[in-house]
């Protein structure tokens, strides 16, 4: 069951990566790879738990805490040009 | 009793997983960034829920277990936050919702022939 769940997951992750490479606009790109970090850390453990070596969870909350930063990094620049110009395209 | 923690750690486990694949059918289909993002937003939390706890039931030691309790408490505490921030930024860079705008210039149209 724990295979099933981690196959699960990585479908998953293939469906986050396929949005965040077609995403129409930036902030798309941003949630997909946000997702796509929340879903490593629960590959993390599971993966742990698949191998036997659960020792892994401290690498799942090391994980979790730089995808929390790097999405908050990348929006606290959200005043740039960038983020403008990909929203103007839209219109 | 070891056989009924099994059953529940199973089933935890295929919620969470229902929920993840839900998820990601919903960012791949939904037509806006605000409906994908409330796929996401909804699902992301209750299925790293769901699937922390179907694994906290696989009888592990006491630190482990600890571990998982910290690792549930933080995704309940970040995952909110960062879809806020993500949100807020959205709507402060005028990122119109695509269904309300199409409903809006349809009304312009029929209005204002």
């Amino acid at each position: 069951m724990l295979i099933a769940a981690t196959i699960a997951i990585l479908v998953v992750m293939i469906m986050a990566i396929l949005r965040a490479i077609t995403g129409p606009t930036l902030y798309d790109r941003i949630l997909a790879v946000n997702m796509f970090g929340t879903k490593t850390v629960l590959l993390i453990s599971l993966l742990g738990f698949v191998m036997g070596r659960p020792e892994f969870l401290d690498i799942a909350i090391v994980y979790a805490l730089i995808n929390f930063i790097s999405v908050i990094g990348v929006l606290h620049y959200s005043d740039a040009k960038v983020f403008k110009a990909s929203e103007q395209q839209k219109k | 009793m070891g056989s009924l923690m099994e059953i529940a750690s199973v089933v935890f486990l295929v919620i969470g997983s229902f929920l993840c694949v839900s998820g990601g059918v919903g960012i791949l289909r939904f037509p806006d960034f605000y409906t994908r993002m409330h796929a996401v937003g909804v699902t992301e939390t209750l299925a790293t829920a769901m699937i922390l706890i179907g694994l906290m039931l696989q009888n592990p030691d006491g630190l482990v277990l600890l571990k998982l309790i910290i690792i549930l408490l933080m995704t309940l505490f970040i995952s909110p936050t960062a879809s806020h921030a993500l949100a807020s930024a959205a709507v402060h860079n005028n990122l119109i919702p695509e269904l309300d705008n199409k409903a809006e210039s349809e009304k312009e149209s029929s209005s204002n022939p």
